[in-house]
Order: structure tokens, then sequence, then C-alpha cells
């Protein structure tokens, strides 16, 4: 048996009307996705500043995945147009940094897409574990 | 050398606060050394004959204090333009940041600025006097008994050797020539870092950032840079610190600069000319630029007033976040 097995951090930003909901229905169907993912419930993706995400890099997320309704199917019409702009910027300005690009993603959730959330958490919190720590952006006053 | 002199610009100055077209000038101001040039403000012929100056240092983008100014100073304001310099004028008149009828914009032109710390890097320090004569700059220093001889080509800021526009997008009277909008090179070394291994690129970064004495330097003298209450002086941000704590501190105080100008910025290199650490912060500015302008088409910001920054606005054919980084290997 493995004793430290590494756990990653993974703060999952999920809008209120797909995401979260396609989250719940995930749950009602009994479909597994680790325990690392933390949801944060959100009114909707484009209420994610981009601040939300270098914070939670700092609290200690090891990586951090936006999900959204699919394009055209936004609550407020709008909101996730501007988020896919939004964090297109931001992604491509860590990757600038060198922050492996892995770490961040954004995808289009449904409330019917129990099973893609499930699936996308699986290989999200896959693809994290892989690359191991944040270190990159860690701070280190955050740590206990 | 600048195409334009000092008495120029005093005589046009002297005349528009005679005439009583303006109340006061926004000027170059003597300052400690020939290099540190100073915006000041002149209230009369007097002050401008006794502190007016104007050489190869007067790199200030006077944009940004307008916004101040206009709004605690009474009557009209002249202020002297660059090109570079009025696309940043354009950009704060699009945020409604100052009342254009309280300002008389004159455009002059320019030749490129010198870099201080470029010209140090040949003189040494103590630098005592410079003086201009042709294309040259002569610099006394405390330890030389005779004067140093520069070619001004030789010293020119990083923004001016790539300077992308010698046109004037807004004024109200031309002195000189002007211009065209120039072909650059400004985004070579966005591309160079971009061809890098993420690896090399955190170094790099790494090395360039570690150097920040969070002074907020770059913040002040940042045209775009205009919120009454900023993100950095708020103690519950987690982000105010005076100094910075760790490596983290560095990196993100710098994401969020850049970002918060993202779509906005003009590109007028002011936050690399006031780095005292001589950081290249216009990089990181420079590759929100150059992408936006692939994934949304070219947008210069400042360029005409009231037009709409690419993350104020949208498409519903936008490219996805994670494509972003595909896009290299289809190009190829």
């Amino acid at each position: 048996m493995q004793v430290n097995e590494y756990k990653p951090l993974i703060v999952a930003f999920c809008c209120n009307w797909c995401s979260y909901a396609g989250a719940d229905l995930a749950g009602n169907n009994r479909l597994a996705y680790p325990a690392d993912v933390k949801i944060i419930r959100v009114p909707c993706s484009c209420r994610v500043n981009p601040m939300f995400i270098l914070r939670a890099f700092q609290r200690g997320a090891d990586g951090v995945i936006i999900c959204g309704c699919h394009p055209g199917d936004c609550h407020y019409t709008s909101g996730n147009y501007f988020t896919r702009r939004r964090m297109a910027a931001l992604f491509s300005m860590l990757d600038f940094l060198g922050i492996e690009k892995e770490r961040t993603r954004v995808e289009w959730v449904s409330a019917a897409e129990g099973a893609k959330f499930a699936a996308t958490m699986n290989d999200f919190v896959q693809t994290v574990t892989a690359l191991g720590e944040n270190k990159r952006l860690e701070d280190l006053r955050c740590k206990k | 050398m600048q195409k334009i002199t000092r008495e120029q610009l005093l005589a046009k100055a002297s005349e528009l606060l005679s005439n009583g077209t303006v109340s006061c000038v926004l000027g170059w101001g003597l300052g400690e050394f020939d290099y540190d040039v100073t915006p000041t403000i002149f209230k009369s012929v007097e002050e401008l004959e006794n502190g007016f100056v104007f050489n190869d240092f007067c790199g200030a983008n006077f944009s940004k204090y307008l916004v101040n100014k206009t709004a605690k100073l009474e009557g009209k304001i002249l202020v002297f333009l660059k090109p570079c310099d009025t696309y940043s004028f354009n950009q704060l008149l699009t945020e409604h940041r100052f009342d254009r009828e309280k300002v008389y914009a004159v455009g002059i032109p320019c030749e490129g600025m010198a870099d201080i710390a470029k010209v140090k890097a040949i003189s040494g320090d103590g630098i005592a006097a410079i003086g201009s004569n042709g294309d040259k700059l002569t610099v006394t220093t405390l330890y030389d008994d005779e004067a140093i001889v520069i070619d001004t080509n030789e010293v020119l800021a990083e923004r001016c050797i790539n300077c992308k526009s010698k046109k004037h997008v807004a004024y109200d009277e031309l002195m000189g020539e002007e211009g065209d909008v120039t072909q650059s090179n400004r985004f070579d070394e966005v591309a160079r870092l971009e061809a890098m291994t993420p690896d090399e690129r955190f170094a790099f970064w790494q090395n360039e950032l570690s150097r920040c004495i969070r002074c907020n330097a770059c913040r002040d003298a940042c045209p775009a840079c205009t919120c009454e209450k900023c993100v950095f002086d708020n103690p519950s941000s987690g982000v105010e610190n005076k100094s910075p704590a760790n490596s983290f501190e560095e990196k993100l105080f710098h994401i969020i600069r850049a970002y918060h100008v993202a779509g906005r910025c003009t590109d007028c290199g002011e936050c690399s000319r006031v780095c005292p650490q001589n950081i290249p912060l216009h990089l990181l500015n420079r590759k929100f630029i150059k992408d936006m302008n692939e994934f949304y088409g070219e947008y210069q910001a400042g360029a005409e007033v009231g037009s709409r920054a690419p993350l104020v606005s949208y498409t519903t054919e936008d490219l996805e976040p994670g494509e972003v980084f595909n896009r290299g290997e289809n190009n190829a």
C-alpha cells in the first residue's frame, strides 16, 4: 500500500444553470468522479473573475476548471461568450509565463450532460495528477 | 535628435498662453538632472522660460495627467503629444476619462527618445550633464575629463526602436510634419519567447520578475490604469503588499496588472520606461495584444475614439480557450 499517495486539489467553477445541474445529474446517476474536485457554484461562468483563478492557485489549487453552459445556451444570453474570450487571453498568458497549460481548462457542460461532467472531471484530475503539485504559482504563506 | 526644438515649442506655448487660448501648459519641466525630465504644469510665460525643457529624454506620456488635471484646474490645458501619446489620449477619451473641451492638444513629431539606462551602460554613473549635438549626445560625467559622445541611435529606447506609429491620431494643432503608421517588429521578442519551452519561459520570467520591488511605478505611469480605486491598494485583495513577499507575489502582480489593461493597452511602453529595475514589462502587454490580434482580428487600442476593445465584445464563432494552445501546431 502506498502511504503518501498524491491527491491534487482541483477547483471547479460551475455555472448555476447548466454545469452545477450537470454535476447534480452525475450524482443522481451514481456516476463516480474524484472527490479531489471542489465545486464552487457561480451564477454564470462569466462571474468568474480571472482573479478568482489566480487566487485559487495562490491558495493551493493544483488545477482550475471552469464549466459553463454551451455557447448560445447561456441563461443570461451572452455571459459565456465573454468567458470564452477572457479565459482564452488569461490561459494564453499563463502559458506565456511558463505555467503548465494543462492546469487550466474551460468545458461546456449542460444540465443534461451528467456523464460528460463525470468524464471531464475524471480526465482533468488524471491530467493534473500526472503533472503533480503546483509549484510555479504557489504562495508559501498559504502553506500550512 | 529631435526635429522640433525647445524654442519652437516654447514660442508656441507662450503664444497660446498669452492670447488666452489656454490657461496653463502641461509640459516637460527641468528635473534634478538633464535626463530626469519631469511632467510639470506651467501657468505663466516666465515659468515656461525658466523651467520648460525639450530633449531626447522627454519620454513621459502626458495623457494620463489630463485625467487629474482637467478635473482640478480651471480653463483649458495645453498639452504636447508625441504620436504614441495620442493613442493613449484617444483611449482615455473612449473611456470618458476627461473632458475633451478642456484640452488643447498640440501634436509634435518624435524621432524616438533615449533610454537613460542604455546611456549609463556606455558612460557609466556620475552623469553631470547631457548635451545634444546633431545625432550625437555629449555626456559629461564626474569621472571623465572629456565628454563622451554617443550616437542617439545606439541608445534609443526599446519602444522607439520598434515604434508602431509616427502618425498622430488626435490633435487640435500639429507642429512639424505628419508621419505614417510604421511597420514595426514589435512582436518579434514575444514570438521568440513563445517558441521556447515552458520551462525556459518560466526561467526567463522568474529571472526578470524576481527583480521587481513592487514600487507600483508601472501602474502609476500607465495611461490605461486610471481606476480611482485599485486592487493593489485594497488590503483585503491579498496582492496589496508594498514589497514582494515571495516569488508568487511578483508573478501575480504582473499578471493582474497586464490583464487589467488587456485590450485597452495602446503599447505606449511607459511601464518599461519607468521601471527602476528595467523589467521588460511591455512584453506582457504585447503578448495580450498579439494574442488578441491573432484570435479576434487586428485591433489597435486608441486608433479611433469609441472603438470596442476585444474583451468587452464577442462573436459566436470565437476560438475555444483550449484551442489557443494548438494554434501554433495548426499553423505549422
